[in-house]
């Protein structure tokens, strides 16, 4: 009752015109910076937070979250049209959301990932507004040995994202390790494979390696002859250009599962919407019918990593409001503008501040369905960028690379980085290794790497630490578990052929 | 054999031992838990084996499985594509974006996709326009200035 009577009151300040307004600008830039790669959401907001000092804390908070969840429905349109993911999380949509685009229903894609998006999105925040204080203290109960089993579960993916071969599925996850290996050692200020490169010395962006790898790579491939003058396929008509009722149904569950696993890895700090997608994405195919049509255009690819994505906003905002801990570098910048306009996000929040935390739920309601009006009589208009001849769309790519990493880094060291890495991209198509791996074992790995030190040093060395405390030794079983899947999948098929 | 695969898995074979070799000057246990050395001995230890375990794999599968002939004309034409955005980065700290990018439009519409000049200097021409007036002009995103200040 007391939660009803709460969202009344929260509607009655995110309706007033001025609150939608602020709501649409929000999503309408969210938007923007999500298609634009590199440009993210915790840079757009740390640009426009000094705007808001002048504006009502309710208003400007509304603007926020609307930019933040906003760049979640936005990432998904060039991972889609272009295999240029902005962000971490939108590289899983690029298997295949970029195959259904090859495919003649790229248009589809762009709806599942806005209806997914949607679901997701509502979901997270009716999740956020029922159950937050109660999960906001079991995601304190998560120490490093809890992350280092949830990092081994999200590595543990690879098995369900490799190809045909699960060595170089591996070997590909390792070389991401590495990279993400270097660079100043957090613990003892050793420089690690830095080559004697001062730039090396803060690591490599991931978004110089996504990039490189999955757009150049894909462009440079494309490249290997010069008949494919002929343009991507785009279906005639509106309706041809949305999901149809199969596809949709096809990713029944996947809305489900993305939303879920979206909303509890979202409260998790740190863990983010990237092990969101990913694990969403295994978890999809693993209890698929076909799992081996993943990565060739399947719907459901595409709207479990999508629905993740959203869902881990909602989640995110629980740490951040309840507890006043950021789950990640967009709630961060969020709680110091909270801090700045005089608020104290924790444990009395709701009770402080009714009118701002009830009045952002529902403005997150609302933003939900201005995102998906502003989005979907958009897609026709993103598809019209597969029309482009490859000899006009193939140079843009690599323009909006270059701009998507230097935005990031205003490095042209990264530039050179990402020059390498397009080449590493080719050869890996070439050689038949998988991308998502590599890029899975870079976002992983340096916390991966933290968790299990700092577990060590809490227990001086001891291994038993990992196992010996429910929480962490229960994801260490179900890692355990994903691993034996495809086992279980060879078995299953020689005792098949055996009764054959 | 796949001599791609035995080849690949050589360079990460080696890899995997410039890792080893590396991480072995770092500590691997200190008094406070493990040190830098950690981590990178255990993942570059198993990509020699997981290297291993992919040559053995091609060397084992040798008499039933062929890899695919390389299509040098296909990669030699990629490499000049590659090495022509390599060289439009390098000059981007002279020449700024703008007419980098316009020149590496440029280069692949005539070059490599051999379109009439006029065609490939419209489409340069838009591309370079296009990208400054969506980034720095309206969105206020900074792009690399060459020495004539754009």
């Amino acid at each position: 009752m007391e939660i009803f009577s709460g969202l009344l009151q929260g509607f009655a300040v995110a309706l007033t015109p001025v609150n939608i307004m602020w709501c649409f600008i929000g999503c309408f830039l969210g938007t923007i910076v999500g298609i634009l790669p590199g440009l993210g959401p915790p840079a757009t907001i740390a640009m426009l937070l000094p705007l808001t000092f002048q504006m009502n804390p309710t208003s400007a908070v509304i603007m926020l979250a609307g930019i933040y969840y906003g760049a979640k429905y936005g990432g998904s349109t060039t991972s889609i049209l272009l295999n240029v993911p902005g962000e971490s999380a939108s590289v899983v949509t690029c298997l295949d959301g970029y195959q259904m685009a090859r495919n003649g229903r790229g248009g589809a894609a762009l709806g599942i990932a806005a209806i997914a998006s949607f679901i997701a999105g509502t979901f997270g925040v009716i999740m956020l507004m029922l159950v937050a204080p109660p999960l906001a203290k079991f995601a304190l109960a998560f120490s490093s040995p809890e992350y280092f089993a949830l990092m081994c579960m999200g590595l543990a993916m690879v098995v369900l994202l490799a190809g045909k071969s699960m060595v170089k599925a591996l070997l590909a996850m390792l070389v991401g390790l590495w990279i993400a290996g270097m660079g100043t050692d957090l613990f003892t200020a050793e420089s690690r494979f830095t080559f004697g490169q001062a730039e090396l010395l803060d690591g490599i962006d991931f978004v110089v390696v996504a990039i490189g790898v999955f757009a150049l790579g894909e462009v440079l491939g494309n490249m290997e002859t010069r008949e494919g003058v002929a343009m991507l396929p785009v279906p005639k008509g509106l309706r041809n250009l949305l999901p149809n009722v199969e596809e949709l149904k096809a990713c029944r569950f996947a809305f489900l599962n993305g939303s879920v696993v979206g909303f509890i890895i979202g409260i998790l700090p740190g863990a983010g919407s990237t092990v969101a997608s990913f694990i969403s994405y295994g978890i999809e195919k693993a209890v698929s019918k076909h799992p081996e049509k993943f990565g060739t255009g399947v719907p459901e690819g595409v709207a479990a990593p999508e629905g993740a994505n959203n869902a881990e906003t909602g989640g995110a905002m629980v740490p951040m409001l309840t507890l006043g801990i950021p789950g990640s570098g967009t709630t961060a910048i969020l709680l110091a503008a909270f801090i700045l306009w005089g608020l104290k996000p924790g444990p009395l929040m709701i009770q402080d501040n009714p009118e701002l935390f009830w009045g952002l739920v529902a403005s997150m309601y609302i933003g939900n369905v201005i995102l998906l009006i502003l989005n979907i009589p958009l897609i026709p208009l993103f598809a019209q960028i597969l029309k482009l001849p490859q000899y006009v769309l193939y140079p843009i790519i690599f323009g909006i690379s270059v701009v998507g990493v230097y935005s990031v880094s205003d490095s042209l060291f990264d530039l050179s980085l990402l020059t390498f890495f397009g080449l590493l991209g080719y050869c890996m198509r070439k050689l038949d290794y998988p991308q998502a791996p590599l890029i899975l074992g870079l976002v992983l790995g340096d916390a991966m790497e933290r968790a299990l030190r700092q577990s060590l040093m809490m227990s001086q060395g001891d291994l038993s630490i990992l196992v010996s405390r429910p929480l962490s030794a229960g994801m260490l079983v179900l890692t355990a578990l994903v691993l034996a899947v495809p086992m279980f999948r060879k078995a299953n098929a020689w005792r098949m052929k055996a009764i054959d | 054999m796949n001599r791609g695969e035995v080849v690949s898995g050589v360079v990460l074979a080696a890899l995997g031992g410039y890792i080893v070799s590396e991480a072995a000057h770092w500590e691997y246990l200190g008094p406070d838990g493990p040190g830098p050395g950690f981590f990178p001995l255990w993942y570059g230890a198993a990509m020699i084996v997981l290297s291993a375990v992919l040559v053995v794999q091609n060397f084992l599968a040798k008499a039933t499985v062929a890899g695919r002939p390389v299509n040098w004309r296909e990669v030699g034409r990629v490499l000049i594509v590659w090495a022509g955005f390599a060289v439009s980065v390098a000059l981007l700290k002279v020449l700024g974006f703008i007419l980098s990018f316009g020149l590496f439009v440029l280069f692949m519409v005539a070059g490599m996709y051999r379109r009439p000049l006029r065609v490939a200097i419209s489409v340069a021409v838009g591309c370079a326009a296009g990208f400054y007036l969506v980034f720095p002009f309206a969105l206020d995103v900074r792009l690399p200035i060459g020495v004539l200040g754009f």
